[in-house]
């Protein structure tokens, strides 16, 4: 034990002698934590629209200046045809285009349907489909505000079956995304910083040539894992301190559930990290090495966390791969505690999986690890 | 010239040897591309919900049949009462929960109306979202058909084309922006290390005092990184085509032209990282640690620039990656010639000039 | 009859059918200085690694400071020292700090550190530096440096591997008046090194080729042996022999 003692009193002095560790947990996350869910906003607005109206009634006119004055879009032509409208999709200038056709307000009003096309510029992603669902809600709302359509007189029996639809949000009511950004982003940079720091510090002493020196000394396996495990857990939980303050100073987002807890499932999680550090320490030579395998892992698991995109939607066989990584479990749990308030029985799941892959990748890394051969 | 072909071959040699860097080189891209093309989507599927019904009545029955009956929805048991809600959300068992009050039918009939309410867990605003309109089509759909009377009598609808992308691929939207990420990351990221690697090992040193100009030098390092990259582009590119089926509708020759352009801004920034440091880890945090998350964000392949505040729209203008993104969309997605992209070959061309100025005038300086 | 701090028996060491070290025997006597010598990939390294207990043999036995080398290795780290070429002290901690954890993790108590620290920092002339990084130190400081606090625990043996590497003449010279104090205290020493003028200084020396003990005696009975005015000469002949040349 007293051994351990100097050792961890060595470590943290060779950790905080180097500045770009300093740098890196107290900048770093601040800095990623603020730009980061402001890149990230799906809310949809400046949706670019061109109008093709051959049509030139009260009805189509009506129906473009609602368009307008919806906040959502941005006219940027009124062309005379189809053709013409779809240059500005070429150049990139339109994402969409709304085409009336000519007698569009006298066939609807004679035969009682009519269609109004619309072109989606698909490449656009999610602007162009959902700027299509909001078009074809505005054109609902049109749809359905015409007086054509307005009943004045209540006949009777009423006519059934109208199904009135109310929605609520619970947990974000303005359904607000940093609400479930912010808690990824957080997690992403734990895993960075736990992950990975951890891995190129235990490389760099196996490049030096420093661990053949702790090898010859009475310093046990254990004492040796421990030693380089501590400092990084400590420094990892205060990152996570500093990212939840940042969290509150910038975002005003504050946990709802039990922030104990929430520090104990963190302290958890960065155990299992530092396990996967020392993991990919154990198969690299150098540091280069080490950093070409943990980016590889990395990308892997921000695509496949969850944090973008829904686990849940994801084809069998990726919702298998996304369960495998350490990181889908913890970021669930950051979101059931910070924006729902669950509670233990709640996550223990997630907790479940997280305690089996601490031990599962500290134990290969650390029977991976030997000191003699 | 051909100690020139020496050198490049060693550099293939490094690569080959090397399993770790091959996993970057090749393996990244290919793992990539199954994941956006496969795993990743902004759709919603498999959405848990959870389904109170007060009345089970013949409507409510229906209505939920319908809504088991597509592949949106997961559909769980019941709970009695409204408190129990809160636990599926805190267990994240349901991402919504959607109740039939008591009296649907009568009320349906005798009333003319019946409430159905909505609720969904707002901790991932998008999913709900998008939970609720599939909801909603659904039960207007079952609306319409059943009770057409309450439907408006006069009907505009709407006629949706997906242009580009008639069969609706998802991954449509993803992989030209797969493709300027990776080959944005991997191809600065092995040059600057490669070049880095050199000095460290002291082995440039030797190569500069040997007859060989300095800008060989660079030359010889690049070379072998620029014909990778181009086999990664093509490799992409087959994937994109016969694994995500995903059309190439554009001139082939524009589209390689425009390629190897932006693989030599990219390599160009490899060798300006280079220059700044003399350890191989730092090129590398640089690199690819560095230059990761902005890549992703500046791109604007998964999220949208527009959307971001202007000082960001501004930095992305710097990314050459957010240039090779609009050409690619343009050329490979949606067919379109030159003349439409002349103003990004433009500004890719700058970069690469002013990139590969300062970088040999920075190596120049260093040899003095 | 002096004690014997290691026993060497039939110590064999393969890798496949590779014998990196076949069947050597020697003994060391306890204050000796011992130079083990032989080209590169003759097996110094290997048998060097057994005996340090990082590595188990194949077969054969021996034993360190009376402690077996296949059961009772931690108890062989805890009585040895060990200084190398590569590396022994941190670059980016300072002497003190240095001194201070090697020592701790030898079990020297925080007073006896604190203690022997001063005074060795005061043998060595050090003061001004003490708080300086290890990094900052020419090289010859730092080899000097890393012997005393290799022997700073007061080990029983203390192993040295090539210690002299790249350090001017009159930094080596003074480097082994020190080995000779250490000598002089009752500390084995165990070193290995290419210089052949520095074989002259240990009390015997042995010579690996191909992984077998070609020659072992003292300095003046192998010069007698191959007719040879410096041990430079011994070591030529011995080695022309060899088949492996490089590791």
């Amino acid at each position: 034990m007293k051994k351990l003692g100097f050792l961890l009193q060595k470590e943290f002095r060779q950790i905080f002698r180097d500045k770009t560790i300093l740098a890196m947990m107290i900048a770093v996350p601040t800095i990623q934590l603020i730009i980061i869910p402001q890149a990230m906003n799906f809310d949809i607005k400046n949706i670019n629209i061109s109008i093709v109206d051959q049509d030139h009634s009260t009805y189509s006119q009506k129906l473009i200046s609602k368009i307008g004055s919806s906040g959502y879009f941005r006219m940027i032509s009124a062309d005379l045809s189809y053709q013409q409208a779809l240059q500005h999709i070429e150049n990139g200038t339109s994402d969409l285009v709304l085409e009336i056709p000519p007698g569009f307000e006298r066939n609807l009003v004679r035969e009682g349907s009519q269609k109004i096309g619309i072109a989606v510029d698909a490449i656009n992603g999610s602007k162009a489909s959902i700027g299509g669902a909001y078009l074809n809600s505005v054109i609902a709302d049109f749809n359905a505000n015409l007086e054509i359509n307005q009943v004045t007189v209540p006949t009777n029996p009423a006519p059934a079956g109208f199904m009135d639809i109310t929605y609520s949000n619970w947990y974000n009511p303005l359904a607000e995304y940093k609400y479930y950004i912010v808690p990824g982003v957080l997690v992403l940079l734990l895993t960075l910083i736990g992950g990975f720091m951890s891995a190129l510090n235990i490389v760099r002493e196996k490049e030096v040539g420093t661990i053949e020196q702790i090898n010859v000394t009475p310093i046990m396996k254990w004492e040796f894992i421990l030693g380089k495990l501590i400092p990084f857990w400590i420094i990892g939980m205060i990152v996570f301190t500093v990212g939840l303050t940042v969290c509150w100073a910038v975002y005003g987002i504050v946990s709802v559930g039990s922030l104990p807890m929430l520090y104990a499932m963190a302290g958890i999680y960065l155990i299992a990290l530092l396990g996967f550090g020392l993991l990919i320490s154990t198969y690299s030579n150098s540091q280069v090495q080490a950093m070409f395998i943990a980016f590889f892992f990395i990308l892997i698991f921000i695509l496949m966390s969850g944090l973008f995109t829904s686990v849940e939607s994801m084809p069998a066989w990726a919702r298998f791969i996304s369960n495998l990584t350490p990181v889908t479990h913890f970021i669930k749990i950051v979101r059931m505690i910070m924006l729902k308030g669950s509670g233990l029985s709640d996550i223990k799941t997630e907790l479940g999986y997280i305690l089996a892959f601490g031990i599962i990748l500290n134990g290969w890394a650390i029977w991976n690890y030997k000191k003699t051969s | 010239m051909k100690q020139l072909l020496v050198f490049i071959r060693k550099e293939f040699y490094h690569v080959f040897r090397d399993p770790r860097t091959l996993l970057i080189m090749f393996g990244l891209p290919v793992v990539q591309i199954i994941l956006f093309g496969f795993a990743l989507t902004s759709e919603v599927k498999n959405a848990d919900i959870l389904i109170l019904d007060h009345s089970n009545d013949v409507q409510t029955i229906q209505i939920t049949s319908k809504i088991k009956a597509s592949s949106y929805f997961i559909v769980h048991g019941e709970a009695k009462d409204n408190p129990a809600i809160e636990n599926y959300f805190k267990r994240g068992t349901v991402k919504c929960v959607l109740v039939f009050p008591p009296h649907f039918s009568s009320d349906l009939f005798h009333n003319g109306s019946a409430r159905i309410q909505i609720i969904a867990d707002g901790s991932d605003p998008n999913t709900a979202k998008t939970i609720i309109n599939y909801l909603t089509a659904i039960i207007s759909d079952y609306q319409r058909e059943n009770f057409p009377s309450a439907t408006l009598p006069y009907q505009i609808t709407t006629e949706p084309r997906m242009l580009y992308n008639e069969d609706d691929n998802g991954s449509l939207n993803y992989i030209p922006g797969v493709m300027a990420l990776i080959l944005m990351l991997v191809c600065t990221a092995l040059t600057s290390v490669s070049i880095v690697k050199e000095k460290e090992l002291g082995t440039m040193e030797v190569l500069l005092v040997s007859p060989f100009k300095p800008v060989m030098v660079l030359i010889a390092k690049a070379v072998p990184y620029f014909l990778l990259s181009m086999v990664n582009f093509t490799l992409i590119l087959l994937l994109s085509d016969f694994l995500l089926h995903i059309e190439i509708r554009g001139n082939l020759l524009l589209l390689f032209s425009e390629s190897a352009l932006f693989i030599l801004t990219c390599l160009s920034f490899g060798l300006l990282i280079s220059n700044t440091t003399n350890a191989q880890q730092t090129a590398l945090l640089i690199s690819m640690m560095g230059m990761m998350l902005p890549t992703i964000i500046f791109t604007g392949f998964l999220f949208p620039l527009e959307n971001m505040p202007r000082i960001f729209q501004v930095i992305a203008n710097i990314v050459p990656s957010k240039w090779y993104f609009i050409i690619v969309k343009a050329v490979m997605l949606k067919g379109l010639g030159f003349r439409y992209v002349w103003k990004e070959t433009l500004v890719l061309i700058g970069m690469t000039g002013l990139l590969l100025a300062i970088a040999l005038k920075n190596f120049k300086i260093r040899l003095q | 009859m002096e004690d014997k701090v290691i026993v060497c028996k039939d110590l064999t060491k393969k890798f496949g059918d590779f014998y990196a070290v076949n069947k050597i025997s020697f003994d060391v006597f306890k204050g000796e200085i011992f130079g083990f010598l032989g080209a590169n990939g003759a097996g110094k390294t290997t048998a060097m690694r057994i005996l340090c207990g990082l590595s188990f043999p194949s077969s054969g036995e021996a034993a360190v400071a009376g402690f077996n080398v296949y059961k009772q290795q931690e108890s062989i780290k805890k009585n040895i020292g060990y200084m190398s070429q590569k590396f022994s002290l941190y670059e980016n901690l300072t002497i003190v700090e240095n001194i201070e954890f090697f020592g701790g993790v030898y079990g020297v108590s925080r007073k006896e550190i604190r203690e022997r620290s001063d005074k060795l920092v005061e043998q060595l002339g050090l003061q001004q530096e003490a708080k300086k990084l290890v990094g900052a130190l020419p090289l010859g400081w730092k080899q000097k440096l890393a012997f005393s606090v290799a022997i700073f625990h007061r080990p029983k043996i203390v192993f040295l591997d090539e210690p002299t590497g790249g350090v001017d003449p009159v930094t080596r010279r003074q480097f082994w008046d020190m080995i000779y104090d250490a000598s002089a205290s009752g500390i084995t020493i165990f070193v290995t090194t290419h210089y052949m003028d520095e074989a002259e200084y240990c009390n015997r020396v042995s010579m690996m080729v191909d992984g077998k003990i070609e020659a072992l005696d003292t300095p003046g009975n192998l010069k007698k042996q191959f007719s040879a005015e410096t041990m430079d000469e011994v070591f030529y002949q011995l080695s022309r022999r060899a088949v492996r040349k490089d590791d």
